[in-house]
């Protein structure tokens, strides 16, 4: 495979000014970020710092209260529709249909981004492969294991050749095996050239990023590669500097 | 890219194969969209049916004779009589009926046997508690029968002249048959409301479940995901149709008079209105819950306002303008008119555009209120 980026040059995501209220409550505020092409960027953040706020923000879930936002270098604020056709989205809850088998999720999102039947074909049949599906195609999603949703819905999110794709806490309640087989998934993917913003309360998953950026009620804090926020913050471990992170929070609101 | 291919790529059709799936699968909705008209069915039909026949009937029998007796036996004999009990006078009448212990009377005169022996014809009279108007037609339209019984059965022996007049007239119907009339309402309000509440529940029942908001994140667009999430409903409204129409014919005789195709074709408009007003009750709605709550809100005027009880004719004019608003009521006239006079859409097409037209609107007002977002 070459170094050759597949998206041809330019940023991933880039975020200027961007804000969100909900009436008093700021969820984002004054958000700039640029996460470069081909990386994988963890988004870092205690419970309620505006992580998913953001996701929803970039892929024209809720509009912004201002400030703009490209993603794969398309203006999302104002064509939502053409950002869709190339972003993979996986929330937080299980968000597929648990009365379709497998392969019945993996043909409806083929379909429904518009693939060709014999391109539908032999893209479930390279994902059933490549996702370690293969044995149970026939089965309800609904009746999986935690580990095997995880891994349809990145399966289902990715069908169609994504540039990008957001991931939020993708891993949270799964078992050790299982994360470490989605994060072999989410690094082949990214090799490929898929670009990946991930949230994630693991400190493992998120040593495992080329960079993280942690928000703090709405704020963005601080951004770089997990050397950079250790020696930034002084801390030993990233882990060391969510929970300090988290503390500040917190005192901020008593 | 060729137009074939293009729509072969629309993304309406893995939403109609989807949504056909989980129908398949969800064993327990189906049952209950076709269960629940034929149980509805029974209910309306067999309630409405006891009430108009069976009557509780007091007799006061001045004559006591022969045909006086023979009379009331043909009363009864219509079913739409029970035998209350004998009174003594007409002030004890006024007083049984006054109590609602009775709701009709029956009054033969001294003089009954001695004029049909004279060849003069006899009168009796039916005396109904008016209060409920379907009582009252079957009181008459029973009273009516057994008058004319009884005269055939005397006419033979005698002149041309009746022997018996009654003096209450049976209206249109004889047997007052009033499922007859119930059933074709039946089809169009059980159509109405379960296309509504299956319609404005499916939306909202993926929005519960979060695979809306995956939905919203793909390419998909809005007319392709709610035609998608209807069309499959349009198959089990035409089921519900066929299967009102067959008990109709089976548990209460209700006639097809007019071409069955006619009707189906007249129904689609109005299966579809009915649906884009589920689709739109589903976006002012967050939940199951309140879905199900407003569809039902929406079921009352339907019933009353509709012309399916009661003739729109008597309304006052407010009442009018509402029903006049409601697809339902257009439905109604295209259904009485085929199933019951057997007239065909050359004299009903004028209904048959308002639905189209409702349908048009009510659908566009869902798409244009669909928002692809969250919030």
């Amino acid at each position: 495979m070459s170094g050759e980026p597949v998206n041809g040059n330019g940023a991933g995501i880039v975020t200027r000014g961007l804000r969100k209220t909900f009436g008093h409550l700021v969820a984002v505020e004054g958000l700039d970020l640029t996460v470069p092409r081909g990386q994988i960027f963890g988004l870092l953040g205690p419970n309620g710092s505006g992580k998913t706020t953001t996701i929803r923000l970039l892929t024209g879930l809720i509009p912004p209260t201002s400030g703009s936002a490209e993603v794969v270098g398309i203006d999302v604020v104002h064509e939502p529709e053409k950002v869709r056709r190339r972003i993979g989205y996986m929330s937080q809850r299980f968000g597929l249909y648990p009365d379709l088998t497998v392969r019945e999720n993996l043909e409806f999102y083929a379909g429904v981004y518009g693939l060709g039947s014999a391109e539908r074909k032999t893209r479930i049949a390279e994902q059933l492969d490549a996702y370690v599906l293969g044995g149970r195609v026939r089965q309800l999603a609904g009746t999986l294991s935690g580990g095997w949703k995880q891994r349809l819905s990145l399966a289902c999110a990715t069908t169609h050749r994504p540039d990008l794709v957001f991931l939020d806490e993708p891993t949270a309640g799964v078992d050790p095996a299982s994360r470490r087989l989605f994060w072999q998934l989410i690094h082949r993917e990214a090799k490929a050239g898929m670009t990946v913003l991930v949230t994630t309360h693991y400190m493992d998953e998120a040593e495992q990023c080329g960079q993280l950026a942690f928000l703090s009620r709405g704020h963005l804090i601080g951004v770089g590669t997990p050397k950079e926020i250790t020696e930034r913050f002084g801390l030993p471990t990233v882990e060391d500097v969510f929970i300090e992170l988290q503390r500040r929070d917190e005192g901020a609101m008593a | 890219m060729s137009v074939r291919t293009d729509v072969a790529r629309w993304p309406f059709w893995a939403m109609l194969k989807k949504e056909f799936i989980q129908m398949r699968r969800d064993r327990l909705t189906l049952a209950m969209m076709l269960g629940i008209p034929a149980l509805q069915l029974a209910l309306f039909g067999y309630a409405i049916q006891t009430e108009v026949r069976h009557l509780p009937t007091i007799v006061l029998d001045e004559s006591r004779s022969g045909e006086s007796r023979r009379f009331i036996h043909a009363l009864l004999n219509t079913g739409n009589f029970d035998l209350h009990g004998f009174v003594q006078g007409r002030d004890e009448i006024e007083t049984v009926l006054g109590r609602g212990e009775a709701r009709a009377a029956v009054v033969i005169p001294p003089e009954f046997e001695r004029d049909i022996k004279r060849g003069r014809t006899a009168t009796a009279q039916v005396i109904v508690d008016a209060a409920d108007p379907l009582a009252s037609n079957a009181a008459i339209a029973g009273a009516g029968l057994a008058g004319a019984t009884r005269s055939q059965a005397l006419g033979a022996a005698r002149g041309v002249r009746p022997a018996i007049e009654v003096r209450v007239r049976p209206w249109y119907n004889p047997a007052i048959r009033s499922a007859v009339y119930i059933v074709p309402g039946i089809v169009g309000v059980l159509l109405t409301i379960t296309m509504i509440v299956i319609a404005s529940i499916a939306l909202v029942r993926e929005r519960e479940r979060g695979t809306l908001e995956q939905l919203i994140v793909t390419p998909i667009g809005r007319t392709s995901l709610l035609l998608g999430k209807i069309v499959p409903f349009l198959l089990v409204g035409y089921v519900q149709i066929t299967v009102i129409l067959l008990l109709g014919r089976i548990l209460f005789g209700v006639p097809v008079r007019g071409s069955i195709p006619q009707l189906y074709l007249a129904a689609l408009p109005f299966i579809v209105a009915s649906l884009a007003v589920g689709l739109f009750i589903s976006t002012l709605v967050g939940t199951q819950a309140q879905a199900m709550q407003l569809g039902f809100f929406f079921l009352l005027p339907n019933i009353l306002l509709s012309g399916f009880m009661f003739p729109r004719e008597a309304m006052p004019e407010v009442a009018q303008w509402i029903g006049a608003a409601l697809p339902l009521t257009y439905f109604l006239k295209i259904l009485r008119g085929i199933l019951l006079r057997g007239v065909g859409l050359e004299a009903l097409w004028k209904e048959a555009a308002v639905l189209a037209g409702f349908a048009t609107v009510l659908i566009a007002m869902s798409v244009v209120r669909f928002r692809k977002s969250v919030e």
